[in-house]
């Protein structure tokens, strides 16, 4: 009958309107500043900077190879080289970043520059209350403020982080296998560069080694 | 004389009050400024109503809609509407370049002055009545008319394609509607016998076991009622007929180029408009100020009054949360086919509903006229209307 679909809207927008008074469940609304709902594991806002053990500075896992800053596709990484050199977490000399800036307002959240980092050094955050009143310093974001410990990188992401754990430490015991391995044929050589004063060639051995 | 009792004083008040005031006056000034009065009264109250309608009317949609509505300015929100008016008195007034700046001007204040003049002739409780008009019907019908005019005069002067565009709208919508918002009062008049608004409410302010003699409460009387809500919600460009600001197709319509105060202005004036129309309605099927049960008349009549125009502005509020916009041609067909023909056969049947005289017979009769008229025409309308999900054809 005419009129019949108005009558049944009406019903369900009162349904709604009482409802919504009755039922907490209805009202999906969640008060933002004072109440928040926690950020799903897959969240990504801007790129933060990981570091291992109690301190940033000497835990840092960038090495400064500034792939990151030529791959960035709106450029808005600055890196500066160090000088000197530092032990990466294998303890191989590695550079640093002396300067490792990135400006969030123009950062567009691509992940370009964790897809392309060898390092696992650089990562995405969570936070997104960045605002400031300072919109040239205050959004360009140095090194210390990049630099957030491993565990808040597994608070945030942990499946991920779990992974590149995993990965670095296979790598590392890989790393520490072929030290040993080419400690021990160093020790065989001089060995046996002591017991024969002439040797031939010994070609095929150190190169099995050196492997 | 009888001493009036406590419920009578409360009943009449504002009079009281007002004639206190008066009373310090000379004699010579009394009336004209107790009606100066009684226009600040209705000048204040009704903006005040204003103001808390917007903010339940958000809260009241956003609940319609699961969510919270506003809850931030004050205690759950209720000062939103002192932010809302500080906020548009502060803001920039700008008018284009190629408007018509004294037509510009002139439309909001125009609009709220001619809403406003309605309010004059409504009863809004026993003896509270600002002028008591024999022909306060028409009074307000031509108030109401006219503003039509300051809706195509802020349309055409601000020289806006979307304005005009708007504008137009309103006055087809408006003029379609404006006869079926008249012919279905004309069926309480034809009843009633006068075109003033205090008789009509004194005609229906009777009881017989207890309820009221409303007009509602007959079948003519229901179906002017419907016909009659369906023309005001059109007349005040209400949800689903606010075509004429359809802000996804033509950005604000005819107050697009309105921003600050003038803007402000024209919301004013849709709310307001909203509850004339909303109080005329009361006062021609609701019974006016009068209560819906003989043992509650000892409650003011204004609280009736008022209550019966809040729960009006609920129904508009409910029907807003629920309801999508019309499209043109959807809303010319629906009031040139259906309800201006149903309103002229409801005049045939109040006709005959006075002629028959008292009985059963006369409801049976004209609760099968209209009731069938109701079916048929429903369904004749919906023949061969396709109630499915939309095919869209593309051009090739």
């Amino acid at each position: 009958m005419l009129g019949e679909g108005i009558l049944k809207g009406m019903a369900e927008t009162a349904k709604n309107f009482v409802g919504s008074y009755v039922s907490k469940e209805r009202l999906t609304t969640v008060e933002y500043p004072e109440e928040r709902i926690p950020t799903v594991e897959n969240a990504r806002v801007f790129p933060f900077l990981v570091y291992d053990g109690p301190e940033w500075q000497s835990g840092l896992r960038c090495v400064a190879c500034q792939i990151c800053e030529k791959e960035c596709p709106p450029k808005c990484i600055y890196i500066d080289k160090s000088a000197d050199k530092k032990p990466d977490y294998v303890g191989k000399q590695q550079f640093y970043p002396a300067k490792f800036d990135i400006d969030v307002s123009v950062c567009m959240s691509c992940q370009i520059c964790v897809e392309v980092c060898p390092f696992e050094a650089i990562k995405m955050d969570t936070q997104f209350e960045l605002a400031t009143d300072d919109r040239f310093g205050g959004l360009l974001l140095d090194r210390e403020q990049l630099s957030k410990s491993n565990e808040y990188y597994h608070s945030i992401h942990p499946t991920e982080a779990t992974e590149v754990d995993d990965r670095l430490a296979e790598e590392k015991i890989k790393v520490e296998a072929k030290a040993k391995a080419a400690a021990d044929t160093a020790a065989a050589k001089a060995a046996a560069a002591a017991t024969v004063p002439k040797p031939t060639p010994p070609a095929p051995a150190p190169a099995a080694g050196g492997e | 004389m009888v001493a009036p009792s406590a419920v009578e004083n409360l009943d009449q008040i504002f009079l009281i009050l007002r004639d206190w005031i008066t009373h310090f006056l000379p004699e010579a000034w009394r009336p004209a400024v107790g009606v100066l009065l009684s226009v600040v009264a209705i000048v204040c109250v009704f903006p005040a109503l204003f103001a808390l309608t917007t903010v339940f009317e958000r809260k009241g949609l956003g609940r319609i809609q699961n969510r919270l509505g506003p809850n931030r300015t004050g205690p759950f929100g209720f000062f939103q509407p002192i932010a809302d008016g500080i906020k548009s008195l502060t803001k920039e007034d700008i008018v284009p370049s190629s408007a018509d700046g004294v037509l510009h001007f002139l439309a909001p204040v125009f609009l709220v002055v001619a809403v406003f003049m309605g309010f004059a002739v409504l009863p809004m409780g026993r003896n509270m009545v600002l002028v008591d008009m024999d022909a306060g019907l028409l009074f307000f019908f031509a108030m109401g008319a006219s503003t039509e005019l300051s809706v195509f005069m802020a349309g055409w002067s601000s020289r806006n394609k979307y304005s005009l565009l708007g504008a137009m709208r309103a006055i087809a919508q408006m003029i379609s509607y404006e006869i079926v918002l008249l012919l279905s009062g004309v069926s309480v008049v034809m009843m009633a016998g006068s075109l003033r608004l205090p008789k009509i409410v004194e005609a229906q302010n009777h009881y017989s076991y207890g309820l009221p003699h409303w007009y509602i409460f007959t079948p003519w009387g229901l179906a002017a009622f419907v016909m009659y809500a369906i023309a005001a919600t059109a007349e005040t460009n209400r949800s689903p007929f606010d075509l004429p600001e359809g802000e996804s197709e033509l950005v604000a319509g005819y107050h697009t180029e309105y921003s600050g105060f003038k803007f402000a202005l024209f919301f004013l004036g849709e709310y307001l408009a909203m509850f004339s129309i909303s109080g005329l309605g009361t006062t021609l099927f609701l019974g006016g100020w009068s209560a819906p049960l003989e043992v509650l008349n000892f409650v003011p009549s204004w609280i009736w009054f008022f209550g019966k125009v809040m729960m009006s502005i609920f129904v508009f509020i409910w029907m807003r949360g629920t309801l999508p916009r019309l499209r043109q041609d959807q809303l010319m067909n629906f009031a040139w086919k259906f309800v201006l023909p149903f309103t002229l056969l409801d005049l045939l049947v109040t006709a005959m509903w006075h002629f028959m005289g008292a009985g059963w017979l006369r409801w049976m009769v004209s609760t099968a006229i209209l009731g069938g008229t109701y079916v048929i025409v429903g369904r004749v309308g919906m023949y061969r209307k396709h109630f499915a999900p939309r095919k869209y054809r593309y051009a090739e």
